[in-house]
């Protein structure tokens, strides 16, 4: 196994994007296996690497990690990003909680049918805007330091930048009411390792399309109809 | 605030269950509210207690905390439930996400309609046999130990024998084909903790029923 990590999914966002955010913020280089066909992923289940016969899956310091948010809670201590004791640990838990749980929204959006798409688009910016977006809009003011956790960079803030741009992709004023989240937006998009994710070139996936789904759908053998939350 | 952790939530078993679990076999004592009007709910968000206007909510060493992940993470990490280094809170946290994923189900089944009910007890028991349990058979067959992580108790085990639990609940012969699994319930149920948790009077919370989908529905009506 090489010392970089490495990723396996299909290529697209889906639930591997957190975990390629927070690599790059992390400054980690990654490798990455796109799944393309039923046969990929039958022959990673006979060779036993998908734990629970799922992806994403990590390949990193020689264990083959799934499940998201395991994943995610290692990078985050490996790297420093999970604050300096357990209080500060539970505020980042929190925090990531809540954008986790509005980036669930959009995560089911492409497998939609069109007029699903239209009635989650509009739940997606009703809870952006009235539940989620106004906790993070306070957290900043409150206590006005440039991060959201013990003024110190962390995994809550990467998941918050890849919360606030995602729904800017369903909506691009979104944050018209939220002067904080403008500013906290800029700020930690100039952090060089997250300017350079956020360039052309990177690793970061682009907005699902039908390509995307059609893939997931193939190799999973998930023809089922997606309803909407 | 009191010395003892506080839980907030419907006087039943829903996201609020586990984090009842890992208290109990972590042996804290901890006082309940129970929700039973969408006044006292409201209430709640409006005096800024829900940071996103959800329950569970847990009042613990000077915090308000929500979001079951978050919460029991917490307690996992303040009790020593939680392995000895990263390596082992990596193993623990896949075991738990694992079995949330199997628990989601159990979680969902109440409120599902009443023709679809007998499909989600077949898909339990699909999932339960063919895509969780083997795991964890596997990994007591392979290390021999009592326990799933670091040959220390922790909450993984706490999480699965509740997931246990919960589908023999649905499906009682569910464990047959798993020797080890059979072993680990009797173990764990007999661990001091737990065996107290498993006794009427404790705070365990009974099978959700009518009454509680009821509750339910009228506290978070919109």
């Amino acid at each position: 196994m090489s010392t970089k990590p490495k990723l396996y999914y299909f290529d697209g966002r889906g639930k591997m994007e957190s975990i390629r955010w927070l690599l790059a913020a992390a400054g980690v280089e990654f490798e990455e296996e796109f799944l393309e066909t039923r046969d990929q992923y039958e022959k990673l289940l006979q060779g036993g690497s998908l734990m629970f016969q799922q992806v994403p899956m990590v390949e990193i310091d020689g264990m083959r990690m799934v499940q998201t948010r395991a994943i995610l809670s290692y990078i985050a201590a490996k790297y420093n990003l999970y604050g300096k004791d357990l209080t500060e640990r539970a505020l980042i838990d929190m925090y990531v909680g809540g954008t986790d749980d509005l980036m669930g929204f959009i995560l089911m959006f492409p497998f939609l049918s069109a007029e699903d798409k239209e009635k989650q688009r509009a739940l997606i910016v009703q809870k952006a805007t009235s539940r989620y977006f106004p906790v993070y809009e306070k957290v900043l003011k409150d206590h006005g330091h440039d991060f959201l956790v013990g003024n110190n960079f962390s995994w809550a803030d990467v998941h918050l930048l890849e919360a606030i741009l995602t729904v800017e992709e369903k909506k691009s004023d979104v944050l018209s009411g939220f002067p904080q989240l403008q500013a906290f937006k800029a700020r930690i998009s100039s952090i060089p390792a997250i300017k350079k994710f956020l360039e052309p070139g990177s690793q970061r996936k682009p907005v699902p399309d039908d390509k995307f789904v059609e893939t997931v759908r193939r190799v999973l053998h998930m023809y089922y109809d997606v309803k909407a939350n | 605030m009191s010395g003892k952790p506080r839980l907030t939530y419907l006087n039943g078993r829903g996201r609020m269950e586990s984090i009842r679990w890992l208290l109990a076999a972590a042996g804290v004592e901890f006082e309940e509210v129970y929700l039973e009007t969408k006044e006292q709910y409201d209430k709640l968000i409006k005096d800024g207690f829900l940071l996103f206007q959800q329950v569970p909510l847990v009042e613990i060493d000077g915090m308000k905390m929500v979001q079951t992940k978050a919460i029991m993470s917490y307690i996992a990490g303040k009790y020593n439930l939680y392995g000895k280094d990263l390596k082992e809170r990596a193993l623990i946290d896949m075991y738990v996400e694992g079995i949330s994923d199997l628990m989601q189900m159990i979680l969902m089944f109440p409120f599902s309609p009443p023709d679809a009910k007998e499909k989600n007890i077949e898909s339990i028991k699909e999932r339960a046999t063919n895509r969780y349990f083997p795991v964890f058979e596997k990994v007591l067959k392979q290390h021999g130990q009592d326990f799933l992580v670091g040959n220390k108790f922790s909450w993984a085990d706490v999480q699965l024998i509740e997931a246990i639990l919960a589908v023999e609940e649905k499906v009682p012969a569910v464990l047959s084909g798993f020797p080890q699994l059979q072993v680990f319930k009797t173990k764990m149920s007999n661990m001091p903790t737990i065996k107290k948790f498993l006794q009427p009077g404790s705070p365990r919370k009974p099978p959700p029923d009518a009454h509680y989908v009821e509750t339910v529905l009228k506290v978070f009506k919109k």
